[in-house]
């Protein structure tokens, strides 16, 4: 079987997500290949981080389906739903460190509570990510509120990856980061993807980092996905929506929402 | 008339709701302690705070809730020569009423309001979700622990505020109003029986309970960043409080209504 008829590791048909009258997913359709970098991107409020929820299960969707290996998540009952979620690894936006935790509690949690590993090999395993994150072990006993704001990504990024996931999602993985550490963040994105060959899904309206991580980039626009294709393409998708977020124009399809709807 | 109505209706259709969300909250959280895993540390770290943390507040409150007892019931029962009837009236009202109730109220003042901001705040900044991910039931491992410390730890706390609250009472009566100390301790145990020390522990483990379930459900339902946060506070301590003196009476009347 070829790469392009594998089944894909995540596959999304017709999920639509409404918050009262306000409907934030109208029909979402999308796949991720294994070990692939999927990133999508699109404008502030366009429902990235409600697609990336509903995948994991963190949010319900009203309608569609998601499948990953090839088995349907939308619905599951409780126990499988742990169960699935160990293939799963997230780094927040605003990282959501656990702030009465040190810092390699922090990555070590979800080995020792999640996993039921010994403390003292997860310590051993989050020091370890720590240091593949850049972080030495003079940061893993500080507090989370003693870390900058590029620290505490990098501490995030190494919780996400401390269990070895097989899909790790990242939602708006350089926001509020000078571009220096913005892009230490993508290198370290990039590595930890390539290297251990896991599936990852951006989501950023960061288009410097969504060109440098992403194997392929899909555009979500008032609740459907308006163009997707190879990082390559994106330049000449002819797509009118593409080309605005793009290059950054006020001028175009997409008219920017003043007033909540 | 209609609008009005419906307006009264839409009110009530919003409490059967709510109260529905609060039931289902807390008996998927209870549901859990019946299955591994369990963080028993966890469930000791909520006893200490709870527990260790509100002796000061429950201990000052419950000396000088005696002692105004003490000193009023005996303005009040001097005017028909009653003041033997002191040291009595003081240990039913601290056991039976005063002592669950006042530590009920400040451990929903002090107690209630941290979950609510704790938890709230977890909510709003996604550590919630982020327990989630790392395959962690927030409900297990935030929520549970609070619950069963609450229930195990009010108890204990109402025991204590009710001994120092008699204590209070004899003070007063003893140093103040001039009783002989040995005929008030025998007045304080003639008429105490189980049931009223018994009683006050019930409403205890309830209000326990009560306190940690509406601060942990107002700050996991928390919304809308610091004014949310706030907001989820101030319902958690105001329908705590209120909680408590609906189960009050409903305690009392199942013990003493006949």
């Amino acid at each position: 079987m070829s790469e392009a008829e594998a089944e894909p590791k995540i596959s999304v048909r017709g999920v639509r997500k409404s918050f009262g009258r306000k409907q934030v997913l109208d029909g979402v359709d999308i796949d991720c290949r294994s070990g692939e970098s999927l990133v999508v991107i699109g404008g502030s409020g366009t429902g990235k981080s409600v697609l990336v929820k509903c995948i994991l299960g963190l949010l319900h969707p009203d309608e569609g389906s998601i499948h990953i290996d090839g088995t349907e998540t939308v619905g599951l009952q409780r126990v499988a739903r742990e169960r699935l979620l160990q293939k799963f690894g997230m780094l927040f936006q605003g990282s959501a460190l656990f702030d009465s935790l040190t810092v390699w509690e922090n990555v070590a949690f979800g080995l020792v509570l999640g996993r039921g590993m010994e403390p003292s090999k997860a310590r051993e395993i989050a020091l370890a990510k720590l240091a593949a994150v850049g972080l030495g072990p003079e940061v893993s006993l500080l507090r989370t509120a003693e870390l900058s704001g590029g620290m505490q990504k990098r501490v995030g990024l190494a919780r996400a990856i401390a269990a070895e996931p097989e899909i790790v999602f990242f939602d708006e993985p350089t926001t509020g980061l000078d571009p220096i550490m913005a892009d230490v963040i993508n290198d370290l994105i990039v590595k930890c993807v390539r290297e251990v060959g896991t599936t990852a899904v951006s989501i950023t309206h960061d288009m410097v980092s969504a060109r440098k991580i992403a194997d392929r980039i899909a555009m979500l626009h008032q609740g459907h996905i308006v163009w997707h294709g190879p990082t390559a393409e994106v330049d000449h998708s002819g797509n009118p929506f593409v080309d605005q977020f793009i290059n950054g124009r006020a001028d175009g399809p997409i008219k920017m929402q003043v007033r909540a709807a | 008339m209609l609008r009005f109505v419906a307006a009264i209706g839409a009110v009530f259709l919003t409490f059967l709701t709510g109260t529905g969300r609060l039931v289902v909250f807390a008996g998927l959280t209870l549901a859990t302690a019946f299955t591994p895993p369990f963080y028993l540390r966890a469930i000791l770290r909520e006893i200490v705070n709870i527990g260790y943390f509100s002796l000061p507040v429950v201990g000052l409150t419950a000396i000088f809730t005696g002692m105004v007892l003490a000193l009023q019931s005996h303005t009040g029962f001097s005017r028909f020569a009653a003041e033997g009837a002191v040291a009595t009236v003081v240990v039913l009202s601290v056991t039976r009423e005063l002592g669950p109730v006042i530590t009920g109220l400040m451990v929903a003042g002090r107690v209630g309001a941290a979950m609510a901001a704790e938890i709230g705040t977890m909510r709003v900044t996604d550590q919630i979700d982020a327990l989630t991910t790392l395959s962690t039931d927030p409900l297990r491992y935030l929520v549970l622990p609070r619950l069963l410390a609450g229930l195990i730890t009010l108890p204990i706390l109402v025991l204590v505020a009710d001994i120092i609250g008699v204590f209070g009472g004899y003070l007063v009566g003893v140093y103040k109003l001039g009783f002989n100390p040995e005929a008030y301790l025998n007045r304080t145990q003639q008429y105490l029986q189980t049931t009223d020390v018994v009683s006050g522990l019930v409403k205890a483990a309830a209000f326990g309970f009560i306190v940690t379930l509406m601060g942990c459900y107002h700050g996991y339902y928390s919304r809308g960043g610091a004014q949310g946060v706030g907001q989820a506070t101030t319902h958690a301590v105001v329908s705590g409080s209120i909680l408590i003196l609906v189960f009050n009476y409903l305690i009392t009347a199942a013990f003493f209504g006949r």
